[in-house]
This record gives C-alpha cells, structure tokens and sequence, in this order.
C-alpha cells in the first residue's frame, strides 16, 4: 500500500475508543533485535546498511501479521508524512531523521510497526488500544519468533539479545502504556506519583516520549530495566503498576468530585465552551481542553459516544495531521486558526454536557 | 574544524594521524579509515600507537585503560566514550569489561532470564553435539574402538544432516 492510503486507513489508536479505554488509552510493547555478524546502524557502512535494510524489509513483509503493509525508506518520505507517522507513535522521532538505509514495514491496521536501521537493526513495535498488555504481549512474542525463522539474531545466552546500547541489554524489551491522568495532574499528585513508579524501577514520560511535555495529562508509563528479569516478570510488575495508577487516578476523581464538584464541573463546562468558540488553539491547549471533556465523558456528563470523537481529535489536532487535513504546510500561528476552526466544527454538533450525574452517584 | 585533513593516499577525510620517529626524524602520516587498514596500521600491534594518538586528539586527558578495539568491527573503546553504543554484536566480547562493571546499577540483574531465540539455540546446541562427538570420534579410533568409532561417524553424519536441514532464510 502507499503512504497515502495508510494514513487514510482507520488506525487502531484512532479508531478503536471505548469506556475499556477510559484510563488506559493504549498498551504499546517494542522489541530491540540486531542480526548477528553485522555492524549495528549507527557503525555500518552506508552499503552494509542498504544490505540490512533489505534484507529485514523482506523478512519482516513476509510474515503473516504484515501480509498488508507499507514497507519504505524514510528517505522516500516528505517531512509531513515522516510527522504524521510519529504522531501516531508508529515510528520514533529519531528514525525520522535518519539518513539513508533507514526505513519501516507498517501492517494496514496499523497495530505492528517494524522499524529497520533505528539504533538497532529491528525496532519491532505492537501497539493495542487499551490495557492489553498479555494480548499485546502474545501477538509481537509470535511476530518475533516467525522473524526468527528468517534472521539470524544476535543473541548471547548471558547478555540476551544483543543490542546498539547496554541499556536495551537482556530482553530488549520496552513495553508501556499510555495513561490518561486528569485527576492526578488537577490535584498535583503527579510528581509523587513519577517519584513512586521511578522507585519501583519503571519510567514516566510525556505522550511523545523523553522530553516531551504531558499536556492533555497524558503520560507514558514503562519499564526502564531489561535484564535479569523475564519478560513475563517485567510485564506482571508493569502491570500492577498500572492498576494502582489507575486506582489512583480514580481515588482522585472521587476526592475532586466530593471536595467540590462546582469547581470541577466548571472547568469542564469551561473546557467545552472554549472548544465550541475560540478562534485560537495551540496544540498543548487544544490537547488540555480535550482531556476536561474526556474526563466528562468518563464522568457520564456527556454521552459515551463522543469519546471516539475526543480520542480522534487528540491525534488529528497535531501539527502533522492537521496540515495533511487541509492540504498544505502552515505556520505555527496559522495552525492555532486552522486548528480552532476544526474544533468549532467538530464541536458545533458535540452533544451537551448534563451536570447531573445519575441517581447513587459520587455526589 | 573548517579544513578536516585529508589522507595522503586517497584524498579522503583522514581520521587515522600517526606519527613514528624514526632515526631522530619526525615522520607523520595522516589516513582515512580504509587505507590504514590497507596499510596494516591497525594491525593489533602496529595499532597501539595510532589508537593512543587518536585518543589523544579526542580526549585530552590521557587514557588509562587499554585501548581495546574490536576484532569483527574496528569499533574501539574511545568510540564507545563518545557514542555510548557499540559497533557489532562482537563488541560485547571484546568490552565485556567494560560493560559488566556497568550492568549492576544499569539493570535488575545482570543474567539475561528471559527468551531465548529458538533457532540461535537449536544452532549452538547442534554445533556443541557435533564437536563433542568428533571429539569421542578421535579417542575411539585412538583406543582402538572401532564398534563406537563407527557409531560416533553415524551420529556425526546425522547431526551435520540436521544442520543443513535447520530452518534457513
């Protein structure tokens, strides 16, 4: 398939809203993998890298789960295209800067995304709306063990799979969970929630990863070490990470909603108000008010299906997809135009919020 | 560096520098990376001293360990202070001092407990029943045990069978 059309195609991550994707909107694990005997990306020769390019291109096109895909060289890509990619977390910030060699193999569905000549030969990506971290798990275990039939992996029975950097060393395995926290972030409770997780060995980042901010109060849970511990434990004490995380959150909720509802609900009210009139919307403040109606929407003040609408216009509100949106490369300012207009619309027909939560609820 | 020095042989960007003095004479040559080794200068033992002068133009203090350089890759220790990351797979076994040090407070544990590549260790596992069995082959025919030599040689064949057979690209 061609770029066009994948960006067309509904996406898992765009796609794929439920109130089972309330707090944890997506699981996402990614496989470090080099091929044994060759130079890693960063030291090959620009022929061994052409050499590795294709032959993992071909391998990894030929495995079931890829049977539809786009497999191409990132030098084949405008910089719009490259951006709507990362947007969508399907490949890193650092591949699209490569320089020649480098490139991806993407299934139609966009659930798998295998990048190639990144820091390692293979970054092999499965992502799952929700918290999916078995199923997540499950299906990139097979996608790597059919790969294994095809490449010789680099592999030492002590260090594990072998890998550019010795951070990666041992599984090579990052998984994480992109986490919706409105409570947490209104009630300052972030910093020793990242303080607790930091302790208990896992990473906390903004939604496009290190150094990026947490507007929206969206974050990125992972874990940090990969060797001397199975996958399957990494997974287990990811996991009971984020469901106290989860708890947390829904403990802070509770605590909002008691303390003083007026306060919370005219934020979100608020939020909606400006999402239906501004004419002026960066994409951290268009990202802050989506979050306040999100969060209405998991407080029931607004009908469950405008949450696949919210979790759209998260990804479509981004600089890259709003350019392909309207066809054209805009500066930084008319983008807040562009962007505001596109909210006014989608939140003109956006049902309205009902303040009064159902009989036996929280209040 | 506006004007990078090019190498003496080929006009490429020279990033090996070495300087010999022979006979109370100054001799310096500077090479790219290709020509070095074409020239054997990167030789393990002609290497010594082209690695320190490198590293002496990177890092100013002078370097304690020894400059280790990776057999498969060229890759040398200096290159890891700058990258943080490694050539080839085959650096680990040349750095493994370098990295072991470092795992502990790196990582949980420092064994890796998790997958293993199936196909890697159906591969190792048949190449280690293959030495072992030619090494019975030897000392059979050695002691004369022709019964369990011909045995061995049956084994032998099947296992290179398998070999052949293992899945392949």
């Amino acid at each position: 398939m061609t770029i066009a059309s994948l960006i067309d195609t509904p996406s898992e991550l765009t796609d794929s809203a439920s109130s089972k994707t309330a707090i944890v909107l997506m699981t996402r694990i990614r496989l470090a993998r080099n091929l044994a005997s060759t130079p890693f990306p960063g030291w090959a020769k620009p022929a061994q890298r052409a050499e590795v390019f294709e032959r993992c291109r071909d391998a990894v096109a030929a495995t079931a789960p890829m049977k539809r895909n786009l497999a191409i060289g990132v030098q084949e890509l405008s910089e719009l295209e490259k951006q709507i990619l990362v947007e969508r977390h399907l490949i890193s910030r650092e591949l699209s800067g490569s320089r020649a060699g480098s490139g991806f193999v993407i299934n139609r569905d966009q659930t798998f995304s295998v990048m190639i000549n990144e820091e390692d030969h293979l970054r092999i990506q499965v992502l799952r709306a929700g918290f999916q971290l078995r199923k997540a798990w499950n299906a990139i275990n097979d996608l790597d063990s059919a790969l294994e039939e095809k490449l010789d992996y680099a592999f030492s029975p002590s260090l594990g799979y072998l890998t550019a950097c010795p951070t990666n060393l041992g599984t090579a395995m990052r998984a994480s969970a992109m986490m919706h926290l409105p409570a947490l972030v209104i009630s300052s409770q972030m910093e020793k929630v990242v303080r607790a997780v930091n302790q208990l060995g896992m990473v906390v980042r903004g939604l496009f990863g290190e150094g990026s901010d947490a507007s929206g109060s969206i974050f990125q849970i992972s874990n940090q070490t990969t060797l001397g511990e199975s996958e399957e434990d990494i997974l287990k004490r990811l996991g009971s990470v984020l469901n106290s995380i989860v708890e947390h959150e829904l403990n802070a909720r509770q605590k909002l909603l008691e303390a003083d509802a007026g306060k919370l609900f005219d934020k979100i009210g608020r939020a909606y108000g400006i999402l239906q009139n501004s004419h002026l919307l960066s994409s951290g403040e268009a990202m802050n008010l989506l979050s306040l109606v999100r969060l209405g929407i998991d407080l029931t003040l607004f009908p469950e299906e405008s949450r696949s609408i919210v979790d759209r216009l998260f990804i479509e509100t981004q600089p890259g997809h709003l350019q392909h949106a309207q066809k054209g490369e805009f500066e930084a300012g008319q983008r807040d135009l562009l962007r505001a207009g596109r909210l006014r619309a989608e939140f003109a027909n956006f049902a309205r919020p009902n303040f009064t939560l159902p009989a036996g609820g929280s209040n | 560096m506006a004007n990078p020095l090019k190498c003496d042989l080929c006009s490429k960007p020279a990033t090996v520098h070495l300087t010999q003095i022979v006979n109370n004479k100054v001799h310096k040559v500077d090479l790219c990376e290709e020509c070095a080794q074409a020239k054997g200068v990167t030789d393990p033992s002609g290497f010594s001293l082209a690695d320190l002068l490198l590293k002496a133009s990177l890092n100013p203090e002078p370097a304690a360990a020894s400059g280790l350089r990776c057999e498969s890759c060229g890759f040398t220790q200096n290159d890891f202070k700058k990258h943080g990351r490694f050539g080839c797979p085959a650096c680990y076994e040349t750095f493994i001092g370098i990295v072991e040090p470092m795992l502990d407070g790196m990582h949980k544990g420092t064994v890796h407990t998790g997958k293993v590549p199936q196909r890697a260790l159906t591969r190792k596992n048949l190449s280690d029943r293959l030495s072992k069995l030619e090494l019975d082959l030897t000392a059979a025919i050695k002691s004369e045990r022709y019964e369990d030599a011909a045995r061995c040689r049956d084994e032998i064949n099947q296992v290179k069978q398998s070999i052949s057979h293992a899945p392949s690209r």
